[in-house]
């Protein structure tokens, strides 16, 4: 067999993997409270409110906080090379964009779907914070900016809840994508196909993680 | 290409534009698509039901009973039937909550607060009027002065019919000139007092005086333009 088959190679390391599903844990918490906070009249019977907006208000302050340890810290070599690579687009890379996805394109370790998806996510996590505080701080603001926060913020929230219902579908018909971001690790084919131009980087692919431990990993893993 | 910063830099340009004029764009997208298509707009135009308890209490029609006390020469308990049988007071106004949303065009039917003081009778020393709500943790206050606007009622009809309970009905308070907070909902009592009583959203920090132009002192802005 080849040694590319079975070979694997580190997508996302522990600090990436521990910072998504901590936002991620984060993201859901803040849209099952956000519900009841938003249609009330049905929720109302049967939740503290003040609760719900307790829990809510604290899940939203802290949602930044596993991006920004895990860019910070010692830890997050990986983090910031990703950063840097979700904020560098070829002309290639807008052109596959434009038309979405129907030109030709050598990928990056992320293809400019995922490069956007990031971008979004990263704005609107800032967006939500600071309207977010503007709509619990009210006081310090006009009375007209409290009604502009309250639409910036529902409709803000609504737009990365559909991102958020979309990138599920995407890991969930992407198995192996899904994989790489509870284990870490994706096979060198799928790189090769899915990622060609970071596969071929050099220190990358090449077998050099390719140990008997990894593969036997790389094999329960589908 | 600098896509990714022009993309983050363009969204959250487009959110400060939002925070700034939400409310104008909101108001002239209800211009241009009228009242009916306006009302569907997603995000503007509807209440957000606030509750302080974990229920809405619940208040028979037949069974609702307002308590009026404290500094009164003729302390009584009104039923339902006794406040539709005073003469009526309507309001069409725009419902505004302090936090920002508002609903506008809300209609209100009720008996002026000042018509109910005046049938028991205030009494010399009073200073303010403080209320208590069925769900036994709302509270609210006002100056007897404000007390006796035109446009502070207790309601009893909200958006052209009984106002629901989740509404605040049978019966509530609308003090139209002030932000939603102070239109105390589940009406139970209504105590004639020597002095202000802050009340539950007082003293989370809101402003006791919650007049709609933001300002905070007891005088009703409004006598200033007349």
């Amino acid at each position: 067999m080849a040694r590319g088959g079975r070979a694997t190679i580190v997508r996302f390391d522990r600090t990436q993997r521990v910072a998504h599903w901590a936002n991620a844990l984060l993201f859901v918490a803040l849209i099952v409270t956000a519900i009841p906070l938003y249609l009330g009249s049905l929720f109302g019977l049967v939740l503290e409110r003040h609760v719900v907006e307790e829990v809510h208000l604290w899940c939203g302050l802290a949602l930044p906080v596993p991006i920004v340890v895990s860019l910070l810290g010692p830890w997050g070599a990986a983090m910031r090379a990703d950063l840097a690579r979700v904020s560098r687009w070829s002309e290639a890379e807008v052109e596959w964009l434009r038309r979405l996805g129907r030109s030709p394109l050598r990928a990056d370790k992320f293809n400019p779907g995922q490069k956007l998806n990031t971008v979004v996510v990263g704005a609107t996590i800032l967006v939500l914070l600071a309207t977010g505080a503007m709509l619990q701080w009210f006081l310090a603001f006009p009375v007209t900016w409290r009604a502009g926060a309250t639409d910036v913020h529902d409709l803000f929230a609504l737009a990365i809840t559909l991102v958020i219902v979309g990138h599920v579908i995407l890991a969930l018909t992407h198995p192996s994508a899904l994989v790489a971001m509870v284990r870490g690790r994706v096979s060198e084919a799928w790189a090769r196909r899915y990622a060609p131009a970071w596969a071929e980087e050099p220190g990358v692919g090449a077998g050099r993680e390719s140990t008997g431990r990894v593969d036997a990993e790389s094999v329960a893993s589908g | 290409m600098p896509v990714g910063r022009r993309v983050f830099l363009g969204l959250g340009a487009l959110a400060a534009i939002g925070v700034v004029l939400g409310s104008r764009i909101q108001s002239a997208a209800r211009g241009a698509l009228g009242t009916g298509l306006g009302g569907l707009l997603p995000f503007g135009d509807r209440f957000r039901l606030y509750s302080i308890t974990g229920s809405y209490p619940t208040v028979a029609r037949d069974a609702y009973r307002l308590e009026v006390s404290g500094l009164v020469e003729r302390p009584a308990t009104l039923t339902l039937a006794d406040l539709e049988a005073m003469p009526a007071t309507r309001l069409v106004r725009t419902f505004q909550c302090v936090t920002g949303w508002s609903v506008p065009d809300v209609e209100w039917e009720g008996v002026a607060l000042s018509a109910i003081l005046d049938r028991v009778g205030v009494r010399p020393g009073a200073v303010a009027v403080s209320f208590d709500s069925y769900d036994h943790a709302d509270t609210e206050s006002l100056t007897l002065d404000q007390a006796r606007l035109p446009d502070v009622l207790v309601a009893y009809r909200m958006l052209g019919a009984p106002v629901t309970r989740e509404h605040g009905g049978p019966v509530r308070l609308y003090v139209a000139p002030m932000f939603g907070y102070k239109s105390l909902k589940w009406l139970s009592r209504i105590r004639v007092v020597n002095r202000v009583e802050p009340g539950f959203w007082e003293d989370n920090g809101y402003p006791v005086n919650g007049w709609l132009d933001g300002s905070t002192g007891p005088t009703d802005p409004r006598l200033g333009l007349a």
